[in-house]
């Protein structure tokens, strides 16, 4: 199914519709309201992008450095060319110290490289500590955002999963009582986890130690309680020094939710007393991605989730319709350096407004990239036969004037005089659909200019 | 100064009552447009559905067609904006380049070329301004919600200058249309929705007459005013000023208009 498709099938939901464009269209209000509290935060953005480009450019001798400097620590370091590498490193890791279980604070890389199904495969317990996290994990979906994984879901959807699940009442759908519910049934979780697995937000190369940020202190709460800490990072999370930090945590939660900050920002230097710390830094397309002059920066991403909430296609369209782990407008243009032709309808799936772009706290070019993309898509022959065919045509007209004026001719007098049941029908003329056609006129702009200027 | 006027593909054929206040409104404001017959388009339909290089022939006509002008000015901030920004790939003659850097906005040849910020004239009603992305995000001619709460630009400026027209207050100020090119057609259903909501949005707040600078919002806009026969005009804003403009006044014709250097 392309995005189209997908995207027809939820805003058929018109309420639904409705509803999640005006969530969303919350989060970008309250996102707003903070960036405008802050004069400097256009130079901010620029200050944050010009460091995430500084470490792309020597992106190699920052992770050497990162590397040395978390050994030195005491932590183990292990690189993953792609998601097989990766995930295999995890199980062997678990295997290594007889473990069964493991729990998962935030973590999109995991997300990437399906480790859930892997480990789950292989006989390990999995649980996904992050409350939106956990409830997809329990409804046997993806996260439909980067930063509200649960965003797609109402709370009553919420209150079914956890009566079937965690054995609420049925009916109830008080957020107070369901977040309790699953706060207890993660506890116990929590206190059994051999292993805890976390995301990244930032590796600080001059020190070796990584940031993660949440709002639920959920990370903190499993690294604290097992044996084994693993953090699996993708490469490009790389900032020079601590320093640069700040720079980032003050965009990061105003960008994705509007806070000045997020509620934890953890920082794990080194393993504590008698417990092991891993550090897997994973490739899996990036060293391709920053390879292409064109899409380089789009590795710059902080994952803050912003371009998604005010994208006015995601809004309508739900983060399911971009079937990819990273979905929205920078999915897009992540995703086709993945798998061209199974994303091809991603990059199309954006009026080219333009907000994305102006939104993004480091400065990533999304919508410019989204056009490059679709470039390249045509090039490569992944678009459909019919637009192909189409443009050919169209530019032979519009590069030869007179079959030009001769064409536009046709296509008014055509809708002057046709039926408008024949013009409007759904099924020829998607436009139709929702829409009434122009009302054609009788003289085109061409033919009265022409007139004035014989009256001049 | 010779200005050459530039009408979209769909305006002259669909809309030609805003080709002719554009070029009336010039007009009176002491501008002489001249209309080259062979213009075409400017390839915008074909590239942004991928078909970059298909566009190049059509990218060479509209060059060869307005490098004799000192300005050309469009009644559509999306054409202005491809031109100046994706006429990029063919190679940067001279001719290239000073037709990428002096094709504008109709607005923003008012407002920048011209001089002119305020505009005389009568029309009684409250009118709901609707911001093309293109104009405002590409072209900076309004400021943008994602960096400042200030609602403001080229065209409500303008608008605000008429007598007895008042603007909408929207709830969102600068969302997209959703016409988006040949995306009003592959994405169909979500391209309808955000059109929908933004009509809803004017209907809400008391538009009687929606209006922007970019015709091609406004017909995909327009479609659903229609088909939903909702109590509401679509006009485009060159419309709008030309009905309300008297006919040119000795101070207006002799206006001199002060040359800028376009920015690239
Ligand atoms: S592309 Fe920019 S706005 Fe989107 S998630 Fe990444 S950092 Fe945030």
């Amino acid at each position: 199914m392309s995005h189209p498709q997908r995207a027809a099938a939820f805003t058929s939901d018109a309420e639904r519709t409705t509803w999640h464009d005006e969530t969303l269209w919350f989060v970008r209000q309250k996102r707003d309201k903070a960036v405008y509290a802050i004069p400097e935060f256009q130079q901010l953005r620029q200050l944050a992008s010009d460091i995430k480009e500084h470490t792309l450019s020597r992106l190699d001798e920052y992770l050497e450095q990162f590397e040395q400097n978390a050994r030195a620590n005491g932590v183990q370091v292990h690189w993953a060319a792609d998601a097989a590498e990766h995930n295999r490193i995890v199980l062997d890791i678990m295997r290594g110290v007889g473990a069964t279980s493991l729990v998962k604070s935030k973590s999109m890389l995991t997300e990437e490289c399906h480790l859930n199904p892997f480990l789950i495969k292989n006989g390990i317990a999995v649980v996904d500590t992050d409350l939106g996290e956990r409830i997809v994990q329990l409804r046997e979906e993806a996260p439909s955002h980067l930063v509200l994984p649960a965003i797609h879901l109402k709370k009553e959807d919420v209150g079914e999963t956890f009566h079937v699940h965690l054995g609420t009442p049925k009916g109830e759908k008080d957020p107070q009582n369901l977040t309790e519910a699953a706060r207890q049934h993660l506890r116990e979780k929590f206190l059994i986890g051999q292993v805890a697995i976390t995301g990244v937000n930032f590796a600080v190369a001059e020190t070796g130690a990584v940031v993660v940020c949440t709002n639920e202190g959920n990370a903190d709460l499993g690294v604290n309680l097992a044996q084994v800490h693993i953090a699996c990072m993708g490469m490009e999370k790389l900032i020079p020094r601590t320093a640069d930090l700040g720079v980032f945590t003050r965009l990061l939660a105003r960008s994705a939710t509007g806070q000045p900050v997020t509620t934890y920002t953890s920082h794990f230097a080194k393993p504590a007393e008698g417990r092991a710390m891993h550090i897997v830094i994973v490739d899996n397309g990036r060293t391709r991605q920053l390879g292409r002059p064109d899409f380089r920066n789009s590795l710059k991403c902080i994952r803050c989730g912003a371009c998604m909430n005010t994208c006015p296609v995601y809004r309508r369209s739900g983060g399911h319709s971009y079937d990819f782990t990273v979905p929205g407008p920078i999915g897009a243009i992540l995703s086709p350096n993945i798998d061209m032709r199974q994303h091809s309808t991603l990059p199309f799936a954006s009026t080219l407004c333009g907000s994305c772009t102006d939104v993004c706290p480091v400065k990533i070019d999304i919508h410019a990239q989204l056009y490059k993309w679709r470039q390249i898509i045509a090039q490569e022959g992944e678009l459909p036969a019919s637009k192909k065919l189409g443009m050919k045509l169209l530019s032979t007209v519009l590069a030869h004037p007179g079959i030009y004026r001769f064409g536009g001719k046709i296509a008014r007098e055509g809708l002057r005089l046709l039926p408008h049941g024949l013009t409007h029908a759904a099924a020829f003329n998607p436009w139709a659909k929702a829409r009434e056609l122009p009302e054609p006129p009788k003289q085109s702009f061409r033919d009265w200019y022409a007139e004035q200027v014989v009256k001049l | 100064m010779k200005v050459g006027l530039f009408i979209p593909c769909y305006i002259d054929q669909f809309y030609p009552q805003v080709g002719i206040a554009t070029y009336q409104l010039l007009e009176k404001l002491g501008v002489q447009a001249d209309f080259p017959r062979q213009q075409t388009c400017c390839g915008q339909p074909m590239a942004n559905t991928g078909c970059e290089q298909d566009a190049k022939p059509v990218y060479h006509h509209f060059v060869d067609t307005f490098a004799g002008y000192d300005y050309v000015v469009a009644p559509s901030g999306s054409c202005v904006y491809h031109v100046r920004k994706h006429y990029d790939v063919v190679e940067q003659t001279g001719a290239v380049q000073h037709v990428r850097q002096s094709t504008f906005d109709l607005f923003d040849f008012i407002t920048t070329v011209l001089g002119v910020t305020e505009l005389p004239g009568r029309f009684p009603h409250q009118v709901g301004l609707h911001l093309s992305c293109h104009g405002q995000r590409g072209l900076h001619q309004a400021n943008e919600s994602e960096m400042t709460p200030v609602r403001d630009g080229q065209l409500s400026r303008l608008l605000r200058s008429v007598d007895g027209l008042t603007l909408t207050e929207l709830n969102r100020n600068d969302e997209c249309c959703g016409f988006g090119g040949t995306f009003c057609i592959t994405e169909e259903a979500v391209s309808a929705r955000m059109g929908q909501d933004r009509v809803q949005d004017h209907l809400l707040n008391g538009t009687e007459v929606l209006t922007g600078g970019d015709m091609s919002c406004l017909m995909h806009l327009e479609g659903i005013v229609r088909r939903r026969q909702l109590p509401m005009r679509v006009m485009h804003a060159a419309e709008i000023f030309n009905a309300a403009l008297p006919q040119p006044s000795p101070s207006v014709s002799t206006f001199v208009p002060q040359p800028i250097v376009a920015e690239s």
